[in-house]
């Protein structure tokens, strides 16, 4: 089954480099093992912009967003055998944060792909 | 939580951690069998106490420390208390003062370990049953109960399977060490083979009721992707990860809303997972660049890149396909790549031609009972129009197939033949 893991979090700035290297390490084994298949971060709000649709109108808002709490900050795609090994896989990663990024508060999203096909 | 979601949240943990605890067990036992029981343990005592006192923090830590302890246990209890043995008892007390935590954990780089752990599992002195279960288990995590239910066969059957082959492993007094020179290719081969045989079991099954079966594709692409990792210059490591990612790409279009199969050129080509097969095509890419274009699984690989580079059926560059085909039958003699050699054939030159080839493969006693050889000369002579000898044919392909969708299948291209017949 394939997961996607959606990062989100109020705090903004770069993490702290002991949590970037030990998230680096992490990818790498999970790469190596086969079970992440992309992953990426993201750029902060302001590098982007939302077209949104509202009472039937089109309309392109520009970044910064000042009303948006958390933000996504990054993603990664899993393939793995179902919900519990992505909930091991993502309460693994957040106790990175919890040891290496003291008050840092987020969320790491899991959810199943809709499956294609008939 | 109810004790069957612990349970599940458990083995979960288990999978991830598993390759790390049972490689550095082996690496202090130099006995894979026995590193294998030792992890075994630490899991029931995770089993044991985790629904109680919640998974601990640093669950990896957890079950790496309860290993060591076991096997600290065992070579204090084992009588056959040797100099070396001490030694190592007293290395791993050393280290059990200071707890591995998680940072440490994740600088383990068990590259090497993990290969030799592979090459283990999957030596050629153990059937190719024994080696699939066993890398399944040692390799995957999986339990026995979850291979025999993969594998449709009983637990009983799965688990004295891996205990005759462990106690093979044991009994050879095989060095626990990674295949040099030219035993490493011949090795290698036969670690392929069975992540191959692995992903053919759960591709046959794909369309199934238990979602285990097809989770053995999900399984042989992991371990693919594993030995590409830890060996990245073994070309054909990648020609099968290639093989098997391009045609894992096909999953969502190879049934119909009822299950049955539709064949690779009706299927609706939207529904080719495209990630997978540019995952497939970088490791062709891969294969052909350290020279292992003409190998046994990048030329299947090439093959099905060409069905998968292909917008619509029609697009196929059949030529292309007929001349891998015949590279194929070059390096390994074997009548069904000769099969799909003259459906190639037929494609890229009309059916006389894989007509030709199939009437030879007609005197072959290999194919003797096998309904694909009568199926596809049916559909050859079907296309030039000589339709009873395609009714006659079919009517054979159905009385040899196994399957019961095949054979009404085919039953049914026998009776529109049939009626071809009648009204020309």
């Amino acid at each position: 089954m394939k997961f996607m893991f959606i990062v989100k979090s109020a705090h903004v700035g770069p993490p702290p480099p002991q949590l970037m290297e030990a998230m680096h390490k992490l990818a790498d084994r999970e790469i190596k093992a086969g079970r992440m298949l992309d992953n990426g971060g993201l750029m902060p709000l302001a590098t982007g912009a939302q077209v949104r649709i509202i009472d039937g109108r089109l309309s392109v808002l520009d970044g910064p967003f000042v009303e948006a709490k958390e933000v996504i900050g990054g993603y990664a795609v899993f393939e793995l055998q179902g919900k519990e090994e992505a909930l091991a896989s993502a309460t693994e990663f957040m106790q990175l944060h919890k040891d290496l990024f003291p008050g840092w508060e987020g969320t790491c999203e899991l959810r199943a792909f809709a499956p294609t096909g008939p | 939580m109810r004790a069957a979601d612990a349970h599940r949240a458990i083995l979960a943990v288990w999978r991830i951690e598993q390759p790390r605890l049972i490689t550095s067990l082996a690496r202090m036992l130099r006995d894979v069998p026995l590193a294998e029981e030792l992890a075994q343990d630490a899991l029931l005592a995770a089993l044991e106490r985790w629904p109680a006192t919640g998974v601990p923090e640093k669950p990896g830590a957890w079950l790496m420390a309860t290993a060591k302890h076991r096997a600290l246990d065992h070579l204090r209890r084992s009588r056959m208390l040797e100099r070396k043995h001490e030694m190592i008892a007293w290395d791993m007390e050393e280290e059990e003062q200071t707890m591995p935590d998680l940072d440490s954990a994740l600088d383990d780089d068990i590259g090497d370990e993990l290969l030799r752990l592979i090459f283990t599992a999957c030596h050629p002195l153990l059937s190719r049953e024994a080696r699939a279960a066993l890398a399944l288990r040692m390799i995957c995590g999986l339990t026995t109960e979850e291979i025999a239910r993969a594998f449709l066969l009983s637990d009983a059957t799965i688990a004295q399977r891996i205990v005759r082959a462990k106690r093979t492993l044991s009994e050879s007094g095989l060095a626990y060490e990674t295949p040099r020179g030219e035993e490493l290719a011949e090795r290698l081969a036969s670690v392929l083979e069975v992540v191959y045989l692995i992903f053919n079991e759960g591709y046959a099954a794909a369309c199934g009721q238990d979602w285990l079966r097809p989770q053995l594709c999900a399984e042989a692409l992991r371990m693919g992707r594993v030995l590409t990792s830890i060996a990245p210059h073994e070309p054909e490591a990648h020609g099968l990860l290639a093989l098997m990612e391009l045609n894992a790409s096909r999953a969502a279009a190879r049934t119909d809303a009822a299950g049955e199969p539709i064949l690779l050129l009706d299927q609706n080509r939207a529904l080719w997972d495209q990630l997978q097969i540019r995952r497939g095509m970088q490791a062709l890419g891969r294969a052909r660049e350290l020279g292992g274009a003409r190998g046994f699984y990048a030329l299947q690989a090439a093959i099905i890149a060409c069905h998968a580079e292909a917008r619509a059926a029609g697009n196929t560059d059949w030529p292309r396909i007929a001349g891998f085909y015949a590279e194929l039958a070059a390096l390994v003699r074997s009548p069904i790549i000769e099969l799909n050699r003259a459906v190639a054939v037929s494609m890229a030159e009309g059916p006389v031609a894989g007509l030709a080839i199939v009437d030879c493969l007609m005197r072959e006693p290999a194919l003797k009972s096998y309904h694909l050889l009568p199926s596809v000369r049916g559909d050859l002579l079907r296309k030039l129009g000589r339709c009873d000898e395609a009714r006659a044919s079919f009517e054979a392909a159905a009385a040899l197939a196994g399957n019961k969708r095949e054979h009404d299948l085919l039953k049914r291209r026998a009776a529109e033949a049939a009626d071809a017949a009648m009204s020309s």
